[in-house]
């Protein structure tokens, strides 16, 4: 501000001196407003890290399973001491397997038969799943009474946590789930190779189970993939249909107006509301089963369907008029302009947005929990009209039980889950990638 | 006290005229956008206190040399500049040159008027708040009302300078952009075809206001339409095909060039 | 003849007059398909359509509509001390019945004969069978089973011959009216056409459904509870519904769970506003290509997660993990390691949903940021204004109505979220402002109030949709009005 005539008298007319302009000060606000951007996007990534590596950390060790191998005995004694099988087919349904488990590993401890507590902690440290497993094996070939076989038993949840280093040891003894002696049987036949951890097939074919140990997705699984079934053949047409009118043929006219705010609505409707109108309509008034994969197939359909019409007319709207206009100068009808030309072009567009809907409706839970879901299902689910539950509804599930080994289930089932998302948006990254198209 | 006699002018202006002083050199400038190369070692000299006008027909370069000057072009993705371009004895290149600083002495002034959301006041008062220029209000007014009568624009604004400044008309809209390139009291004040928007009238008021705006400030604009050039300024710079073909005394531009290919363009056989 | 059968049966008549009025067609030209009117394809649609379609509704509708009819027929042949029962004793009833019927229908004749008369041997019979029954079955059930069963088997035979006859009917009708003039093309794009328009109108079905599916429950709802003492009812104690119990001793506040869903959402909001509003200018304005490009797709990924895991997230580690700073914040300060934040507290859950919020917010402005004309931006650096100073004075300020409707699009999904909230925030429905106290919410009660066993009769049930409907009623204003503000800004830049 040497000059003469300062900004403030005026316009300078000569050419004025350099003037401060505060760069300094200025360019201070500057870095400061970036930084605030870099820790906000470093806010949100490093958050994403924190929940993935929590959920990986904990959850890996889902998939595999402690295992103890020994040879278990099918004594007569336990199983049919009065040798009754022959006429009574419930026999070997109901004897107590269980017992055999135990003698078995006592053995190998070499606990002995009068030690009642030490009996008792040896059962403990077996999963009461083999009470199915065995029985399975004996009913199928009930010539193994009698003999012995060397059987990969489940350990119990409390040792497999143990196992797999999850139980603070340093903590006093009555405060924890396995005691010293536990322990000490533990690495004993960890060091004979007797205990190992295998690979855990149960977590992805198991139905639901108390047991920590002996439940998995299974039926979950086949319920998610029943719905995905049943959203993809139901709002893929409907959806496609419903833009091709929308972008294509419809007037511009109150209800085509009304439609459209409508979808954009629906879009935004939180996902608890469809459940509701499920509970209502469709189990309520219609009748249909609850806790049915049906049920929730057609609530996600409805909940899917306003995401699909939205990226079908995206699609739609990005082939240029021009391709339109050269097929209907050929004197092809409107319908086969759209049908011939028009949709195979858009095809990519919907797809990838077909996926991403999926993708969302898989990883859905709200509105399942309303229409019955939440259920304790053992048993593979044959059509979709049986009762189901889903994959996010099991994390629910266990999300509430308080073992510590259903925390490592509950991860290992949410990276199953995050799994399936991944494959389907990178499958529709993918698809984007490969049909993207410049006009 | 804030105009300058008529006689001053005039006076100021022979001065000039007679002693030629280049406020900025360019000199072997190349544009490249990312692999295409958009501009060939233009070596060109704006003259102080003079109106330069840069012809040539559509896509010759002629708008990427004007962003040169106030290093707009950095807000355009790989976008590279070579060469030198000087202000006064500045490079503006130089890593030591700051782009705010620079754009505070040259200003500029875009093909569509582009007012801000807000009101009239608002606009002109924009640039002197980011640079801090005035002390208070009443400072603050002087420089809106002063630039504002730069721009021709006082009389017709004065009664609404808290209305929207998209509420105006599209001539009037472009004479607030050139007060609010003005307000930041530029040494060089550049101009992108600011009529190419404007209906006839608006024009020639905006011409005018160049040629008044002339006494003050070294102004360079790019231009479409010849009769513009002949008529707004007193060197004229012709692009073709990212090349400087010839810069020349307007005058002499218009009626006797040097080179062929302004003469063809000039009447017309080509762009 | 059952129903898969008859749509199988149907499909083939479609098929069969597909190809015979393909063949038609061609014949009546000669073999020359120019001289038809439209591709002998379309000839063989038309009939096909005329197959299917007539009969395949004509079927829906038998579907829905003989089961009410054959019930209320069969309900009416019921003694009249069962008529002067309940609603739901009468459908426990019926109940029995249908079941007696379809037990019966897997005994075979002589085992009917056998035990028809005797009540608890046929419930052992049945049981046998795997039918089981709830109670002993009273003589007037079996016989109203036995009229059931009639009835379905004499409806089901007239359904098969009506639809079959529906569909030969109009494939025949169909052929009779080919002619190489005829425009069949036209005709096939009407139905498509008609196709389409039904499609579309699903989406105003969904609404209507939500609508009136909700206000009839909520109707329920408040015929037992009045509407203020809902909407202004400042406690939440909705008591046990017990199976068959039609007492409303509970009481429905709204207020605490409204607070408690405003609260954790503002909470939410204060997260996810300046991080993904920042996210988003550093991405549109500093960040080069390259940070960009895995920047924007990371950011995108948490907007992919379920929200489950984020409530799974909340509930192992950001709410143990608060808790446990809290406590030792507490230790050094005052010597006592006693946690002033509960692990599941307001700011638990509103601080992981705000987490969730983030992409939503970043994306929605992003986009109303790049929607500012360049010339605008290219404006203000023109005069020397650095990035920032554009930022903050010419595009916010610009963006500002567009912003103003993206948070209002991400405040309804916070109102609306559920699984961050039923894992993260609690049950315990209270007035109260301390954010480190767990509050519960709206959608934590719709989903608590209908696990489990329902009764659709009693409040403790319907009140979930008179919560629904508020749920509703907010959020679509919200998104209404931000629609709204969008457009109008979006037709500002246009």
């Amino acid at each position: 501000m040497t000059d003469a005539l300062s900004p403030a008298a005026g316009i300078p007319k000569a050419k004025p001196a350099r003037r401060d302009i505060g760069i300094k000060r200025r360019y201070a606000a500057e870095r400061r407003f970036r930084a605030y951007g870099i820790a906000a996007l470093s806010f949100g990534i490093i958050f994403l890290l924190i929940l993935i590596w929590s959920v990986v950390s904990k959850g890996y060790t889902a998939f595999q399973q402690t295992m103890i191998t020994v040879p278990v005995e099918f004594s007569e004694q336990v199983i049919d001491p009065q040798n009754e099988r022959a006429t009574d087919p419930q026999k070997l349904m109901t004897a107590n397997y269980p017992i055999l488990a135990r003698n078995a590993v006592a053995k190998v401890l070499g606990v002995a038969e009068n030690d009642r507590a030490g009996l008792r902690a040896v059962n403990q440290m077996i999963s009461d799943g083999v009470r199915t497993q065995l029985r399975d094996m004996v009913v199928a070939n009930p010539s193994l009474i009698g003999t012995t076989q060397t059987v990969s038993l489940l350990a119990a949840g409390d040792l497999d946590s143990a196992f797999k280093g999850q139980i603070d040891l340093s903590v006093p003894e009555t405060n924890r789930k396995v005691s010293d002696r536990q322990v000490g049987w533990m690495n004993q036949l960890a060091e004979s190779g007797a205990l190992a951890k295998h690979f855990n097939t149960g977590i992805f074919v198991n139905g639901a189970s108390s047991r920590p140990e002996a439940a998995g997705v299974g039926v979950a699984l086949i319920g998610s993939f029943y719905m995905m079934l049943i959203v993809l053949v139901l709002s893929l047409p409907i959806g496609v249909a419903a833009s091709i009118y929308l972008e294509e043929f419809a007037p511009k006219n109150r209800f085509t107006d009304l439609i459209e705010v409508n979808i954009n609505n629906l879009a935004a409707v939180p996902s608890i509301v469809y459940g509701l109108l499920g509970l209502a309509v469709f189990v309520n008034f219609a009748g249909l089963p609850r806790s049915a994969s049906l049920v929730g197939g057609l609530v996600l359909t409805l909940m899917t369907l306003p995401t699909i019409i939205i990226a079908t007319r995206a699609a739609l709207k990005a082939v240029p008029p021009s391709i339109r206009a050269a097929a209907l100068g050929l004197g092809a009808s409107k319908m086969q302009t759209i049908f011939h030309h028009v949709l195979p072009l858009a095809m990519p567009g919907i797809l990838t947005g077909t996926i991403i809907g999926l993708a969302h409706a898989l990883g859905e839970t709200a509105p399942l929990l309303l229409i019955g879901m939440v259920a304790f299902v053992a048993n593979y689910p044959t059509t979709p009209l049986d009762p189901s539950t889903a994959l996010p509804v099991q994390i629910y599930m266990w999300a509430n039980e308080a073992e510590r080994a259903f925390v490592e289930r509950t991860s290992g089932a949410i990276i199953i889950l995050l799994l399936f998302l991944i494959v389907m948006n990178v499958g529709a990254i993918l698809l984007r990638r490969r049909f993207e198209r410049r006009w | 006290m804030n105009m300058m006699s008529e006689a001053a002018v005039e006076k100021a202006l022979d001065q000039k005229m007679s002693d030629v002083s280049h406020k900025m050199i360019g000199k072997d400038v190349s544009v490249y956008y990312g692999e295409k190369r958009a501009l060939f070692d233009v070596n060109l000299n704006v003259r102080e206190n003079t109106v330069t006008a840069l012809i040539g027909p559509s896509g010759c370069g002629k708008s990427t040399f004007l962003r040169c000057l106030n290093r707009m072009n950095d807000t355009i993705e790989n976008c590279r500049v070579t060469g030198k371009i000087t202000l006064d004895t500045d490079d503006i290149y130089d890593p030591q040159i700051d782009v705010v600083e620079l754009r505070a002495r040259v200003g500029m002034v875009f093909q569509k008027p582009n007012p801000f959301p807000k009101s009239i006041y608002e606009n002109i008062a924009y640039g002197p708040r980011i640079h801090g220029l005035a002390r208070n209000k009443a400072d603050m007014d002087q420089i809106v009302e002063a630039s504002l009568q730069r721009a021709g624009l006082w009389t017709e604004v004065k009664d609404r300078l808290h209305e929207s400044g998209t509420g105006l008309s599209g001539g009037q809209q472009q004479r607030l952009c050139i007060a609010r390139a003005v307000a930041v009291s530029p040494e060089v004040i550049l101009m992108d075809e600011p009529c190419s928007a404007l209906d006839p009238i608006a024009t020639a008021k905006v011409e005018e206001l160049i040629h008044e705006l002339r006494a003050n400030y070294t102004i360079v604009i790019v231009t479409h339409s010849m009769q513009q050039a002949a008529r707004v300024s007193q060197r004229t710079a012709m692009f073709h095909l990212g090349q400087l073909v010839e810069e020349n005394d307007t005058d002499k531009m218009f009626t006797n060039p040097d080179d062929q290919r302004t003469q063809d363009y000039i009447m017309g056989r080509f762009g | 003849m059952s129903t898969s059968l008859i749509l199988l049966i149907v499909a083939l008549i479609g098929i069969v007059g597909y190809v015979a009025g393909a063949r038609r067609a061609m014949a009546l030209a000669g073999g020359l398909s120019s001289k038809l009117h439209s591709r002998p394809g379309y000839y063989g649609s038309f009939i096909a359509l005329w197959a299917i379609v007539p009969a395949l509704l004509i079927l829906a509708v038998w579907l829905v509509a003989s089961p009410i009819y054959i019930n209320s027929s069969v309900r009416s042949g019921f003694p009249e001390e069962v008529k002067a029962l309940s609603e739901a004793e009468q459908g426990l009833n019926f109940g029995m019945v249908s079941s007696l019927a379809r037990g019966m229908n897997v005994l075979s004749l002589e085992e009917i004969e056998r035990v028809g008369s005797n009540p608890a041997e046929l419930r052992a019979a049945l049981g046998a069978k795997g039918v089981p029954l709830a109670g002993e079955p009273q003589p007037f059930m079996v016989e109203a089973a036995g009229e059931l069963n009639t009835m379905t088997a004499l409806s089901r035979t007239a359904m098969t011959i009506v639809v079959l006859a529906a569909s030969l009917a109009g494939a025949l009708l169909a052929f009779r009216q080919i002619a190489p003039r005829f425009r069949a093309r036209n005709r096939v794009e009407k139905v498509i056409l008609a196709s389409l328009v039904v499609a579309s109108s699903i989406a105003i079905l969904t609404t209507i459904g939500i609508v009136l599916s909700m206000l009839t429950e909520a109707g329920h709802f408040f015929a037992r509870v009045p509407a203020w003492e809902f909407f202004f009812g400042t406690v939440w104690d909705p008591r046990f519904a017990a199976a068959g119990a039609t007492d409303s001793e509970g009481q429905f506040g709204l207020i605490p769970l409204l607070l408690g869903t405003l609260y954790i959402g503002l909470v939410a909001m204060l997260v996810a506003v300046p991080v993904g509003l920042f996210s988003a200018i550093y991405m549109s304005e500093y960040a080069s290509p390259k940070v960009r490009s895995i920047a924007k797709p990371l950011l995108e990924v948490l907007a992919g997660i379920p929200t489950i895991v984020y409530g799974f997230f909340a509930l192992t580690v950001v709410g143990p993990f608060l808790r446990d700073l809290s406590s030792q914040v507490n230790g050094l300060l005052t010597g006592d390691y006693m946690n002033f934040i509960q692990a599941q507290s307001v700011l638990t859950a509103g601080f992981v949903m705000g987490i969730m919020l983030i992409p939503y917010v970043s994306s929605l402005s992003d986009d109303i940021i790049t929607a500012v004309p360049r010339a605008l931006c290219d404006g203000s650096l023109g005069l020397g204004a650095t990035r920032s100073e554009t930022v903050k004075r010419v595009t916010l300020p610009a963006a500002l109505p567009g912003i103003v409707g993206a948070i209002l699009m991400t405040a309804s999904r916070a109102i609306g979220e559920t699984m961050i909230v039923v894992l993260a925030a609690g049950v315990a429905a209270r007035i109260q402002f301390d954010p480190f106290e767990p509050m519960t919410t709206v959608t934590v009660k719709i989903v608590s109030q209908l696990t489990g066993d329902l009764e659709f009769t009693s409040p403790q049930t319907l009140v979930a949709f008179a919560l629904g409907i508020t749920l509703f009623a907010i959020t679509l204003c919200l998104n209404i009005y931000a629609l709204y503000i969008v457009r109008k800004y979006r037709e500002q830049y246009e």
